[in-house]
């Protein structure tokens, strides 16, 4: 068996450790060794987007990332962006726009957006197609992902208004 | 009791949304199981090589290995068609392309498996290569295939519906082309991946990326040698499939024989390289095509004549064959038609169906076509293709029965909103206009093996609980299969979607359906699901109806309450019906199925192309074309689709810009290309792309906005008059765009894809005063055989093929 590797994982605000042979990316940690298979692949070579996750909230392709080079930092799939039982709002926008067919670009595309909706609450749809350029869809035609994502970040801005108030 | 539609028609989340954007949704290389291992395969370098020897004892050695398997272990083969059984598991005695796998290793982990593929010793004895379909006819030797026509001429046939060449005779202008159109791939974006597992009871179960359980299903019957009874399939949702996940795959083959043998799960997740390999995509087609016109633009009558570069296997090659000509009548009247077609093996990844199969191509050759015509008859081509339509409810020269037709409708549509009467031949030079239709099968009206039973078959049953559980063997591969049971389901039976269940895609626990291809499912399976919806409301109704004081017919389904039409008192939830039902007749559930009329066509070989109906799509492309750099711009198309009606009009927009960005990809940059690799280094046939980097795709960023309009009238023959819409909207983009060039630039580009260097190319001839076209410029010899002569319906002809003489006593 080849030599494996102990480390401490920070993933979906969760603390844990894990043992993996060390030439394992990012991507097949989550998959293999947390059974996180929301996190998608399309390539393994850094060319689809498929595998977008956040580490330390900007978007990375996991698929290129060793797993031990995320010691430390934290790390957010799929999986922890729903609000306990509740879809956060770019979940249940990719739902209802359309946004996702076969489903197998969206947890990609979704992170990245969430990313972008962090840094920009208001992105006009040339921002929105240009942070997900790099996430390929070949069932959408990005049309209704673009649409998704307005309206999400439409729902963001109306709660945090809420909040304020 | 017909009520208005409550559920259908309106958008909705579809059913699996929330699987989806949660990550919940499990694909086929989401599962592991305990005691799991996994398999890689080796194979061939070459594109052409006899396998002499296959070494494996080192790698049997290695460790960690459990199992190498060659091909000396898979004596029967396999092929989706039967008259195409012609593809080894794994390569026994040759190797057709670089790719074709010849071993496999099962291990425990990948990476094992991989080292161990490195130490598999074969010996090759190299063979001349088939480079192209050209290639193929002029060299018959060394064949491919021990089958087939002759030489390297896989299929060859040749249809003549009345006298053709009398009908160019008699046009006032004769308009001969030769197009291309280069092959492209699929790309899901999930690569293939199985899991093999013998279940508690010692049977075998595969769980796959496959959009066809069913034939799957038979065919590791056949190759493996097992009963059918004894594997059960269940296809795993989709990521994407477009066709290229409806031929079984070696590797489906090799975990399922290695699970059989080890006792133990094993699985195979194929690389993005290797789905690149396995490919039954768009084949590369050359046409020729002479059309007759009158001066007033009246279609005279249309030779068709197809090559096809078929790749290395049968693939779904013999129905392609047909697709490059037999949906060519169904949208314009040709009075007479001709239509030969060729497919040839090559020394490529076997082609196969692509969305839209076999029929963008010849497409693309007709609408460009048209609008050379209309050009040289000064017409608008909107005009042009407006008279020459085909009648609903009429019969083609080739006797194919076309139904319901809204095609009219969507060129009115996309003509008025893109504002074509300003721009076309109006804007200024750089900018242009272009518009091309076509039409689609709403499945094929015969299945892949001959059989009398229906093509789709549901169960439905009622629980207690009020849910609604749904059996279908339809396969969900993102199109939204599932969301159309649902949806027909819980409208029938006047309840919420959220109660219905659906159970799909697995051979065994669900009714046969054929699966997710030819745009069938909406049809075939929802006609089912009608009538096994409709059964259940019947016996409802007996029962309940004497409690509502009415007759069975006044009983009404509607928001999950069960009432009588005509009366005002409050009636039952459907629960309660249910359970009064359940009390009398005993456990609800009821079946449905479905299978497509008998076609008018009697000839042999008039099985393919009859559907129960067909959708027709106009399209408008504008673009700007920069001069200097042949730069192609495209800022925005319209795209009328002939629905019928659109049963969740979120999903069905989506499909229709989904075929779109689809076929601009194809038209402006995907091409599955190849090229020689110098003598020195092997001289073989590689893929000039076998990664997404270098095959070029639409990114978010490339995509032009899509303007939709969805034309709703329903068909009688669909469940609740839906059509197709996955495939349709794909077939005029790239038509629309090498038209809406000449409008912007004056020149023609009469092949696929349509790249800036072309468009340079072709301003450079202008310049020079030479025709400004680039495209084909011969047709080879083809040895078509003497063609199978029918008369048309108008000419006294009754399906048969006829004799010729008894065409030149009619006339
Ligand atoms: S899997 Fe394609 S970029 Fe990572
Ligand atoms: S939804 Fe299928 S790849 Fe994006």
């Amino acid at each position: 068996m080849p030599a494996t590797v102990r480390c401490a994982l920070k993933v979906n605000g969760e603390e844990q450790g894990v043992s993996f042979p060390s030439y394992k990316t990012l991507l097949e940690v989550l998959r293999e060794e947390l059974g996180l298979t929301g996190t998608k692949h399309g390539c393994e070579l850094g060319e689809c987007g498929a595998c977008t996750v956040l580490v330390d909230g900007e978007p990375a392709l996991s698929c290129l990332v060793l797993a031990l080079e995320c010691e430390g930092r934290s790390v957010e799939t799929i999986e922890g962006v729903a609000r306990g039982p509740e879809l956060h709002p770019l979940q249940a926008a990719f739902a209802d726009f359309g946004g996702s067919q076969c489903g197998y670009c969206t947890p990609g595309v979704i992170m990245t957006a969430k990313a972008l909706l962090e840094r920009n609450a208001s992105p006009t749809r040339q921002q929105i197609k240009e942070a997900t350029a790099g996430n390929l869809c070949r069932c959408t035609g990005y049309q209704q992902i673009v649409e998704a994502i307005e309206g999400a970040a439409a729902r963001l801005r109306s709660e945090k208004a809420k909040e304020a108030s | 009791m017909k009520k208005r539609l409550e559920v259908l028609g309106k958008p909705r989340r579809r059913v699996d949304g929330r699987a989806k954007v949660t990550g919940q949704l499990r694909y086929a290389d989401d599962l592991s199981m305990p005691r799991m291992l996994h398999a890689k395969l080796l194979r061939s370098p070459h594109p052409h090589a006899t396998v002499e020897k296959v070494d494996a004892e080192k790698a049997r050695k290695h460790p960690g290995v459990h199992l190498v398997l060659t091909g000396q272990d898979f004596p029967v083969p396999f092929g989706i068609m039967p008259v195409s059984v012609d593809e080894y598991p794994l390569a026994r005695e040759r190797v057709r392309y670089v790719g074709d796998p010849v071993a496999a290793v099962i291990a425990r982990d990948e990476q094992a498996a991989t080292e161990a593929l490195k130490l598999i010793e074969v010996s090759y004895r190299i063979l001349p290569v088939v480079g192209s379909a050209e290639e193929g006819l002029k060299n018959p030797e060394p064949r491919i295939h021990d089958y087939g026509e002759q030489g390297n001429i896989h299929r060859n046939q040749s249809y003549e519906f009345g006298n053709v060449e009398e009908s160019l005779k008699s046009a006032d202008l004769v308009f001969d082309d030769l197009f291309f159109y280069e092959g492209n791939t699929h790309l899901p974006m999930e690569q293939q991946a199985s899991l093999a597992f013998l279940d508690p009871e010692g049977k075998l179960q595969v769980s796959s990326s496959t959009q066809n359980p069913h034939y799957l299903h038979r065919q590791l019957a056949r190759v493996l040698q097992v009963p059918e009874a004894s594997i059960r399939v269940v296809a795993t949702p989709n990521g994407g499939g477009f066709g290229g996940k409806c031929d079984p795959g070696g590797h489906e083959f090799v975990v399922a024989k290695a699970a059989l043998v080890l006792g133990r799960p094993v699985k195979i997740g194929l690389t993005r390289e290797e789905v690149f390999y396995v490919h039954r995509g768009r084949h590369p087609v050359l046409m020729r095509m002479r059309t007759g016109v009158t001066r007033d633009g009246m279609l005279t009558g249309m030779h068709l004549q197809t090559l096809l570069d078929g790749g290395g296997y049968g693939s779904h090659g013999p129905a392609s064959t047909f697709y490059t000509g037999v949906l060519t009548p169904v949208t314009y009247h040709y009075p007479r038609f001709k239509f030969e077609a060729c497919r040839v093996f090559t020394n490529k990844p076997a082609c196969g169906p692509k969305r839209g199969h076999g029929t963008p191509q010849p497409r693309f050759g007709q609408e460009v076509q048209l609008d050379k015509i209309a050009e040289k008859l000064a017409m608008d081509p909107a005009e042009l293709r407006l008279k020459n339509l085909v009648k609903a409810n009429s019969l083609t020269a080739s006797w194919l029965h076309v139904g319901s037709i809204g095609l009219e409708e969507c060129i009115r549509k996309v003509v008025e909103l893109s504002g074509w009467k300003e721009k076309h031949r109006k804007l200024p030079r750089g900018r242009g206009v272009g518009l091309a239709c076509s039409t689609y099968m709403c499945g094929a009206g015969v299945a892949i093996y001959w059989n009398k039973m229906p093509h789709s078959g549901v169960q439905i049953l009622l629980d207690r609980s009020g849910s609604v559980i749904v059996y279908c063997g339809a396969t969900e591969i993102g199109q939204g299969s599932d969301d159309v049971l649902a949806g027909i389901v819980a409208e029938t039976l006047g309840v919420d979607p959220g109660v219905v269940r659906c159970v799909t895609g697995d051979t065994g626990i669900t009714p046969v359906d054929l699966g997710s291809y030819s745009s069938r499912v909406t049809i075939m399976m929802g006609n089912a699901a009608v009538q096994a919806a409709e059964r259940l409301r019947t016996a409802i109704a007996g029962v309940v109806c004497e409690n509502l004081n009415t007759v069975p017919d006044r009983v009404v389904f509607s928001q999950g309450r069960v009432f009588a039409a005509d009366s005002s008192g409050p009636g039952m939830t459907f629960v309660e019906a249910v359970h009064a039902a359940e009390a009398q007749l005993g456990t609800l559930s009821a079946v449905g199925s479905y299978a497509p009329p008998k076609p008018p066509g009697k000839y042999k070989g008039a099985g393919v192309g009859p559907s129960p109906a067909y959708s027709f799509t106009a399209c408008v492309v504008e673009t700007e074309v920069d001069e200097r750099t042949g730069w192609i711009h495209v800022p925005k198309i319209w795209i009328a689709h002939d629905i019928g009606r659109a049963l969740n009009p979120t999903l069905a927009r989506g499909q229709v810009i989904g075929g779109v960005y689809m076929g601009l990809g194809e038209a402006l940059m995907e091409e599955q290309s190849f090229r020689r690799l110098p003598e020195k280094l092997s001289g073989a046939l590689v893929h000039r792309a076998p990664s997404m980097l270098d095959y070029k795709s639409l990114t978010a960023l490339d995509m032009p906005e899509v303007e939709v309009a969805l034309i709703e009238d329903p068909d009688p023959n669909c469940p609740y008059g839906a059509k197709e819409v996955g495939q349709g909207p794909l077939l005029p983009v790239m038509p629309a765009l090498a038209n809406a060039i000449y409008d912007a630039v004056g020149v023609r580009i009469d092949e696929v894809p349509i790249t800036p260097d072309k468009v340079l190319s072709a301003l450079e001839r202008k310049a020079k005063g030479e025709p400004a076209r680039v495209g084909p410029e011969a047709f080879p010899a083809v040895p078509y055989p003497k063609p199978t002569f029918v008369l048309p319906p108008w000419e006294g002809g009754d399906g048969n093929e006829a004799k010729r003489d008894a065409a030149a006593a009619v006339v």
